[in-house]
């Protein structure tokens, strides 16, 4: 739910990072906080336990330039990647603009993606939101690992595609940033789109600010 | 609905808002008065500058009011329509605003919960009135956010490089 405040010219977005507990989520907010200049970020709140493990939430507000004389504030959010913490997450969900999920590309958590992206689904469906509607972007991240699956298996597992039924939007839309691939194509006599995709290793920030380009300015587009 | 609906205010919007929370300051004795929305965005702040930093506070009171919500109708209740946070010398009284957004009154000894509780109904009644003209308006009327970027994908390009 952005908000659009006249008075003191600003737009406001919520962006929230979702995904598989030990995914990289709280790593990617770290990133970018240490990166951006300080005076175009605000304080980062972590709730997390005494294991560093999130609780209920990660924050960092970030600003990430002017439009139209707008500035674009954006509130960047991670949840609870534990199965166990799943009302705290779908709280942090209310609201949300844009959504990045953080994937692990060890083999061994494939099934803890898979549970997660379902979940992620299901909250979304409870507040009435449209997960193939709203500014998507899922984030592989851990490419550097000995054990990363290939993306194709990734791509299959995580995300297979929605079927487009609207005829106006049934057109070929290829990934600027994987050339070859398509955003939405025709698969046998069914047309289907996918959210973008990005390989990450958010512990050296490779992959970090490219997630979150994307995202923000699918949201921004949205308000055009 | 593909999202969530969004939402604008306008400057007029703004100066009402401001006027309510001044009055309500004036009569509770309270220090401060922000409003927040339900997703953690600061709407506005009236009274003293805070000392702390607004906007992480702003998150963090929606974060609170919403688990509240849930501890609510986890115990049969259907929501917890005002919220209490008492410490030795600073207070905060929350209150729901309109379902979307938050009042959040900040209060020392000068001033004390029953008269923060029995001013703050007040104001919450009118900005119950102002919120709820404004959401209205979504759709129509100059405060729209739809058309504000439009044409404006250039721009947005150009601010992602």
């Amino acid at each position: 739910m952005s908000m659009i405040n006249y008075a003191s010219r600003e737009i406001n977005c919520k962006l929230v990072y979702y995904g598989p507990g030990l995914g990289g989520k709280t790593t990617n907010l770290e990133h970018i906080y240490g990166k951006v200049a300080p005076n175009v970020r605000g304080k980062m709140i972590s709730l997390a336990t005494e294991t560093e493990r999130t609780l209920f939430f990660d924050f960092l507000p970030v600003d990430l330039g002017t439009i139209r004389g707008f500035k674009t504030r954006f509130h960047l959010y991670t949840v609870p990647g534990q199965v166990y913490y799943n009302a705290s997450r779908k709280l942090i969900l209310k609201g949300v603009d844009g959504i990045v999920f953080v994937a692990d590309s060890q083999i061994e958590r494939m099934e803890a993606n898979v549970e997660s992206m379902q979940n992620l689904y299901d909250n979304m469906a409870e507040y009435g939101y449209d997960l193939t509607k709203i500014p998507f972007v899922i984030e592989y991240n851990k490419r550097d690992l000995p054990n990363a699956a290939p993306i194709k298996d990734l791509q299959a597992a995580l995300n297979p595609g929605w079927p487009i039924e609207d005829a106006a939007q049934q057109k070929v839309q290829p990934d600027a940033t994987h050339p070859g691939e398509n955003l939405v194509e025709k698969v046998g006599a069914e047309w289907v789109g996918r959210a973008p995709y990005y390989e990450a290793v958010a512990m050296r920030g490779d992959g970090v600010f490219d997630t979150l380009k994307a995202v923000s300015k699918l949201v921004l587009k949205t308000l055009s | 609905m593909a999202g969530a609906a969004s939402w604008s205010f306008s400057e007029d919007d703004f100066k009402q808002i401001q006027q309510h929370l001044q009055a309500f300051l004036r009569d509770s004795n309270a220090r401060c008065a922000l409003l927040v929305d339900r997703t953690g965005q600061l709407v506005a702040t009236v009274g003293e500058t805070p000392t702390f930093d607004p906007t992480a506070f702003a998150s963090l009171t929606a974060a609170d009011f919403s688990a509240n919500d849930q501890l609510a109708k986890m115990i049969g209740e259907p929501e917890f329509a005002s919220l209490v946070h008492q410490g030795e010398k600073e207070s905060m009284y929350l209150a729901d605003v309109a379902k979307r957004v938050i009042l959040v009154v900040l209060f020392d000894q000068r001033a004390t919960l029953g008269l923060v509780k029995i001013k703050a109904k007040s104001v919450v009644e009118n900005l119950n009135k102002v919120f709820e003209a404004m959401f209205n308006r979504v759709g129509a009327g100059p405060a729209q956010k739809k058309g504000l970027l439009e044409g404006a994908e250039d721009e947005i390009d150009k601010l992602f490089g």
